[in-house]
Parts: C-alpha cells; sequence; structure tokens
C-alpha cells in the first residue's frame, strides 16, 4: 500500500471524486426538501426542483402577460450590459493609469499615492454620492463597477509592468526606440494577458456591486429581481436565479481564460 | 574612440571601481574578466549609460558619453535580452521599426517589406533561418542568444556590448557562439566590449583582456577600496605562466583574512 501522499487520481476518476461532493450536496437538498413538504405542501423556504423549474419557465419561457416580455432573459440582458461596460470601462481606464504610472517614474511618483488611497475607499460607501451625482439610473450603476474595480486593475498593472524585465526596456532603447515606441510595442502587448487575468480576478467584485445597485435601485436585472421577490419569500425564484448567475460567472471566466491562451499564445509558458 | 579618464564609482561609502584609465580605440574586441563582484559589470553599465562614474571622465569620440541607452551601443545580457510576445522575425523587424521615427513602433508597407528583408537576411547569417515563426520560449538558450545578437547587430550599433552573454550555455554550444561572434565582429567591424567570468574565453576571443581586481585591501572594510584594471593585455602575445598567474590571482580574492596577500596600507 502506498502513502497515501503519493496517491495521485486518475483524470477520470479525478472528475468522479470532483463531482461527488457537489452530488451530495443536491441529494441532501432533496432529502432536506421532501421532509419539509411532506409536512407542510405549502412550505417555501426548501422548493423542489419541480416547484423551481415550473417558477424557472413561468420566468424564462413565457412572456409576461402585460408587456409580453420574458423576465428571465431581460433581466440577464440588462445585468450583463451593466456588468460588461463597467469592466470594460474599468479594464481601459485601469491598463491606461496603471502603464503609465508603471513605466513611467515620474507619473509613478506623481499618481500611485493618490491611486493607493482610492483603492482604499469601500466603493459601496460610494453609491449615495453615485446616486446623488448620476442618478437612479444606467450611469451610477456602470459607475458603482467601474470605480470599484478601476484602483485594483490599475495597481495590479502597474505592479506588472515594473515586473517586466528592465533588461527588455534597454535592449528597445539601444535599437533606437523612444518612449512611446517602448510603451506601445515592448509593454503594452505583454500587459495585455496580465489585464485578462486582472479583469477575472476582479469579476466577483463586479457581481458584487452590480447586485448591490440593483437591490438598492432599479427597474430590472438579476440583483433586482431576487432582492423583489424576497418580500414574497420565492425561494423557488431566488434559488434559480443564483445558479443562473453563478452558472454566467462561470462562462464569463471561461471566456476570458480562452481569450488569454487564444490572442496571447507566447504567454501560457511564461515565455523570457 | 573609448577613453576613460581617472574613473570612481562608489555606492554609498562602498568602492566599486576606482583608478580606470584606458583607452580603446575602434575595432578593438575587449573582454573583461574578474571575480564575481570587482565591478566588470559596472563598468559595461557605465558604457551602456545606464550607470554613471562618481568622478572621473568617460568619453566617446571626445565627447561625455550619453548617460541612456541609444542605438550607438547595443546590447547582448546573459537572459531576457528579446521580447517574448514577438516571434524570432518581429523580434528581428522590431530593431528596423524602433530605428525609425514613430510613435507605435509599428512597420507598415514598403518600410515593412524592407525590415522584413533585412530581418532575414541577419537571421540567415546567424543561423535562425529555420525558427523565424517561433516564440523565444520555445527556443534553446544559444538559439535565443543568437537571436539576441542578430537584433542587436541589426541596431547597427558602433559598439556591441556583450554582459556574460554564454554563461547560461553548455560548452558545446558556447564553442559555436565564440565562432559567430568573432565571425560577425570581423564582418561588421565592431567595438566589442564582453564580459565574462570564464578566463579562457577572455584569452583566446577578441584582441585585448583586461582583469579586474582590487590591489588594495583593508580586513577592517572590505569596501573602502575598489577594484581596478591590473591587467591590460593584448592577446596573442600572453604565455601560459602568466594566464596561470592570472588564474590563481582572480582566486585568493574570493578568501578573506590572507595575511600575506595583502598588501601594505597606502595611507
Amino acid at each position: 500500500m502506498k502513502r497515501i501522499l503519493n496517491i495521485k487520481p486518475s483524470r477520470f476518476s479525478a472528475l468522479c471524486l470532483g463531482l461527488l461532493p457537489l452530488l451530495i450536496c443536491v441529494v441532501i437538498y432533496m432529502i432536506a426538501s421532501d421532509l419539509r413538504l411532506e409536512a407542510n405542501p405549502n412550505d417555501k423556504l426548501l422548493p423542489s426542483f419541480s416547484q423551481m423549474g415550473e417558477a424557472w419557465s413561468r420566468m424564462a419561457l413565457t412572456p409576461n402577460v402585460r408587456t409580453g416580455e420574458y423576465i428571465f432573459w431581460g433581466d440577464t440582458w440588462s445585468s450583463l450590459q451593466r456588468l460588461l461596460l463597467g469592466m470594460l470601462i474599468a479594464a481601459s481606464v485601469g491598463l491606461l493609469i496603471g502603464l503609465l504610472t508603471g513605466a513611467i517614474p515620474l507619473m509613478g511618483a506623481t499618481f500611485s499615492p493618490l491611486i493607493t488611497v482610492l483603492s482604499l475607499i469601500p466603493p459601496l460607501a460610494l453609491l449615495p454620492i453615485l446616486f446623488i451625482v448620476f442618478g437612479l439610473g444606467e450611469l451610477s450603476k456602470v459607475a458603482l463597477i467601474a470605480i470599484g474595480i478601476t484602483p485594483f486593475i490599475a495597481r495590479d498593472i502597474q505592479r506588472r509592468c515594473q515586473e517586466i524585465p528592465i533588461e527588455q526596456l534597454i535592449k528597445a532603447q539601444t535599437l533606437g526606440a523612444n518612449t512611446s515606441q517602448v510603451l506601445i510595442r515592448v509593454l503594452l502587448p505583454q500587459l495585455m494577458p496580465k489585464l485578462l487575468d486582472a479583469v477575472r480576478l476582479s469579476l466577483g467584485a463586479g457581481w458584487l456591486f452590480l447586485i448591490a445597485a440593483e437591490a438598492i435601485a432599479s427597474t430590472d436585472g438579476l440583483g433586482y429581481r431576487i432582492f423583489l421577490v424576497r418580500r414574497y419569500m420565492s425561494m423557488d425564484v431566488i434559488l434559480p436565479y443564483v445558479a443562473w448567475i453563478t452558472c454566467l460567472a462561470f462562462i464569463l471566466d471561461q471566456v476570458l481564460a480562452l481569450l488569454s491562451r487564444k490572442l496571447f499564445p507566447w504567454h501560457v509558458k511564461g515565455g523570457h | 574612440m573609448i577613453t576613460a579618464k581617472n574613473i570612481w564609482k562608489r555606492y554609498d561609502d562602498q568602492v566599486v571601481l576606482e583608478r580606470i584609465n584606458i583607452s580603446v580605440n575602434e575595432g578593438e574586441f575587449v573582454t573583461l574578466v574578474g571575480a564575481s563582484g570587482c565591478g566588470k559589470s559596472t563598468f559595461l553599465k557605465m558604457l551602456l549609460g545606464i550607470e554613471s562614474p562618481s568622478t572621473g571622465t568617460l568619453l566617446l569620440d571626445n565627447q561625455p558619453i550619453r548617460t541612456e541607452p541609444d542605438s550607438d551601443r547595443g546590447i547582448v545580457f546573459q537572459h531576457y535580452s528579446v521580447f517574448p510576445h514577438m516571434t524570432v522575425l518581429e523580434n528581428v523587424m522590431a530593431a528596423r521599426a524602433f530605428s525609425r521615427k514613430g510613435l507605435t513602433g509599428y512597420l507598415f508597407g514598403q518600410a515593412k517589406h524592407d525590415a522584413r528583408t533585412a530581418a532575414l537576411d541577419i537571421l540567415e547569417q546567424v543561423g535562425l533561418s529555420h525558427a523565424i515563426t517561433r516564440y523565444p520560449h520555445e527556443l534553446s538558450g544559444g538559439m535565443r542568444q543568437r537571436l539576441a545578437i542578430a537584433q542587436a547587430l541589426l541596431g547597427k550599433p558602433r559598439i556591441l556590448l556583450l554582459d556574460e552573454p554564454f554563461g547560461a550555455l553548455d560548452p558545446g554550444i558556447r564553442a559555436d557562439m565564440h565562432q559567430l561572434v568573432l565571425d560577425l565582429w570581423r564582418t561588421y567591424k565592431l567595438t566589442v566590449f564582453m564580459v565574462t567570468h570564464d578566463l579562457k574565453e577572455g584569452f583566446y576571443l577578441g584582441t585585448r583582456l583586461w582583469v579586474f581586481d582590487k590591489v588594495r585591501h583593508d580586513p577592517q572594510a572590505p569596501g573602502a577600496y575598489g577594484a581596478t584594471i591590473t591587467y591590460d593585455l593584448p592577446i596573442g602575445k600572453i604565455d601560459t605562466s602568466l594566464y596561470e598567474q592570472i588564474d590563481n590571482q582572480l582566486r585568493p580574492v574570493m578568501i578573506p583574512d590572507e595575511p600575506l596577500m595583502e598588501e601594505p596600507s597606502h595611507d
């Protein structure tokens, strides 16, 4: 018998092992749900999977009687729009700030303290200010995501920029490169995969800001919906929505990872 | 071409180099050897322009040398000398792009076509024509250094600086690289400075050998005196006994508290 330290699962058994805890959770839920529904068929706390399926098809497959819209897909579309727009702004601004402060010492000395201070402000504490300044419309929600995530991306890109070996900058200069050429041809392309990494890491925070903003002031969106139906204790709607948000987050993460592999083949092996 | 007048280099109270007085003509191939930490790399950095002397002057064509890297001086480092996000061909073409004025450093149209032709030509000379579409991380150490040299040459430098370029390579590959560097030096009539810790390498490459060593030691304050050039020898006129003598002298520096080796203090 080998030491347990040295036993490595095969690919297939690793997959099975990985699915096992998930499966156990589902089974435990089903048992608990059945027990509660048996005691009280009107129990709302732990709806059965068929109840959740019904609620989901009501939201996603049946058009709203009054407006003719599919609530579930409308919510998804609004939320994704806000999230992606916010992330896009944060990524572009963060990349620009990170590149300039990371590459140019004068810029770094001038703006690094400011960025550090800004990054320490809890973004959610700014939400009331954003509502006052930008009103309750789309802008304040997008602004919250952008403001919350930009400092993180800027600081991360600044660090990554400084990690690029100085030898490369010297080499480019000995070939005659000026400052903007070094920034655009040497540093920027090498920072792009790092930017995708930073965006992946900050997506979790992005969802947090999105749902918080939608919960407080909105008329549609995934976060708005779960906070709305909470009043009726509609766990049969909330749970599918939470599962869907998780699923979207997973897909976004995987798409970014795939994009990074396809666009920057030289980055995967950490080539220097 | 290069003249150093009484150069000293200090970091805080640590003296690294002292009393460097040399003069180098166009077309010489100088190898710099010495124990680690003896300042040979510091001197190369001064030539490159990323360090400047604390006192004394370093002149290029009787003008003080520029204190930032420029296209007069090409460099090949031991590591990180090529751009990891460009293929072999792009790496070399970038050298041409950087030598032109412009905001982005990208080439278009005829300029791009010309750069490609020039790049393919130089890659042929260093023996990399079979690998032009590969990325640096897919190359062996020797191929990466060939690429770095090709890149530096396309920048058309007057002076080529090599900072232990073959230190990380296998001995067999190193011999090939020596041949390549010697060929290119003759073809392009470059002035070459090469730092190496391998004395043998210094002895048969190039036309001139400098040995960096400390001549004064203070056991109480190891940083009080810096290294200087203790031997400045033309290659080809050295017998084996001198080689052994230098070889022996380079080593005892590493052993502290060796009273017999100490020279009496000068002040």
